[in-house]
């Protein structure tokens, strides 16, 4: 994993031609759809979870909601920096911003009832349900704010990122930052799966410690 | 049905008996829309575009303050347990919850709707049967994640801004539809409105039916 980190950060310099800034994309791209599917893992770990009750299904979610902010939070970072020396502007109310500023307060107010609500049974389903509903309003959204585009003028109609990947070397950067990302992201959450369910064998065994007393 | 009916006319019993709820929601309705319209400062011929956007911010506010106070009194003498223990279905408790919110922010948009035409120029008596369907889609989709949330929001700590917290962003396209479906047809007609009110459609279903589905497991235990 480490290996595949090592590579972008070799791979990426070798085909920049828009410029130093252009970088950034291999990044940004690739952290957008790693929070895209954190989102969706949430989601998936949700309805598990409440179908079934399995604490790991709960773990999951919760680590698939902090992760997907964390890469959320790093693509409304990384897109600013590119923007500022391109379009002129740090933020814009295009669509697409629009929409991504959105989820980010979603998720974020998943991870504030995980927060507020103390570590019960009830927050869980709570977290669950709104984890669900999070995702049940990705299409809406996305639908809503193309809305918007009438009424802001379309400063930004050149986002379009993709089209600008003629070179080969360029697909390859995306390609291998998205799988690096990707890697990287599985294997934070595993880490914290399992950092949450010591969490949990602690506070099962304080208990026992605190009866036998 | 029965029992969803029958918890629709309870809520509304309760709301006619005190019109606590419905009093409170009434006046900050109208200080929202006297704060935002003075807060613009709007030239009187410009005050009509300002409509929507002050429209739907108030009862957005408004609404979050009565489904929340809707579900404080059920917890107050532990109504809820009771409302559970009883042989109804959830889902009827969900659906007769939604119903009870949805005529209460009706209620308050009776008043609050001619006070916009009023303070802000605008020309109702033409557009009233677009704006009154746009108003009931905006409201229904509103109140089915209200009606859930605010069965979250109200078992956990910090539950005042737990709400909003997780309601607005949740909102949001509900909101882009809405404006833009009431500026069209405060402009125009339905016909324009197509677009806001499709969003307007989609999001109401979707979230009814998520809302009936998933009603049971806030409220379980």
């Amino acid at each position: 994993m480490l290996a595949a980190l090592w590579l972008v950060f070799v791979a990426v310099p070798t085909e920049r031609e828009m410029g130093i800034v252009q970088r950034i994309f291999y990044f940004h791209v690739a952290s957008a759809w790693v929070a895209f599917l954190g989102f969706f893992l949430v989601a998936g770990a949700s309805a598990v979870y409440l179908w079934s009750g399995s604490a790991g299904a709960d773990r999951l979610a919760q680590a698939g909601g902090e992760i997907g902010v964390l890469f959320c939070t790093l693509v409304l970072v990384t897109g600013p920096l590119w923007a500022r020396p391109i379009w002129g502007v740090w933020w814009t109310w295009d669509p697409r911003l629009t929409m991504t500023v959105i989820l980010w307060a979603i998720y974020a107010s998943y991870l504030m009832l995980r927060a507020f609500g103390g570590n019960d049974d009830a927050v869980r389903r709570y977290a669950a349900v709104l984890g669900i509903v999070g995702v049940l309003d990705i299409p809406i959204i996305i639908v809503s704010v193309r809305l918007l585009r009438g009424i802001h003028p379309a400063v930004i109609t050149r986002n379009e990122g993709g089209s600008g990947l003629v070179d080969p070397w360029m697909r390859a950067g995306l390609g291998v930052s998205a799988l690096a990302l990707i890697l990287f992201a599985a294997w934070l959450i595993a880490l914290r799966v399992r950092t949450a369910r010591l969490t949990d064998e602690v506070a099962a065994l304080r208990r026992q410690v605190a009866e036998a007393a | 049905m029965r029992g969803a009916g029958a918890i629709l006319l309870k809520d509304l019993r309760i709301e006619w008996r005190t019109r606590e709820s419905l009093a409170s929601v009434f006046v900050l309705g109208v200080l929202l829309l006297v704060v935002f319209t003075v807060a613009h400062d709007p030239e009187p011929e410009a005050a009509p575009a300002l409509a929507p956007a002050v429209l739907w911010v108030a009862f957005v506010f408004t609404g979050l303050l009565g489904v929340q106070r809707g579900f404080l009194l059920e917890r107050e003498n532990d109504c809820m347990s009771g409302l559970l223990s009883a042989p109804v279905d959830p889902a009827a408790i969900y659906a007769g919850k939604l119903l009870a919110n949805v005529v209460l922010l009706g209620v308050t948009q009776a008043v609050v709707v001619p006070l916009v035409g009023l303070f802000l120029h605008v020309d109702l008596w033409g557009v009233l049967p677009g704006l009154i369907a746009v108003l009931s889609l905006g409201n229904v989709g509103f109140a089915s994640l209200a009606t859930l949330f605010a069965a979250v929001a109200t078992r956990t700590r910090a539950r005042e801004v737990m709400l909003p917290l997780l309601l607005l962003p949740l909102l949001v396209p509900l909101l882009i539809g809405a404006v833009t479906a009431t500026r069209a047809v405060l402009g125009g007609g339905l016909g324009a409105a197509r677009d806001g009110i499709a969003v307007l459609i989609a999001f109401d279903v979707v979230f009814v039916v998520a809302g009936w589905l998933l009603f049971a497991y806030v409220v379980r235990d």
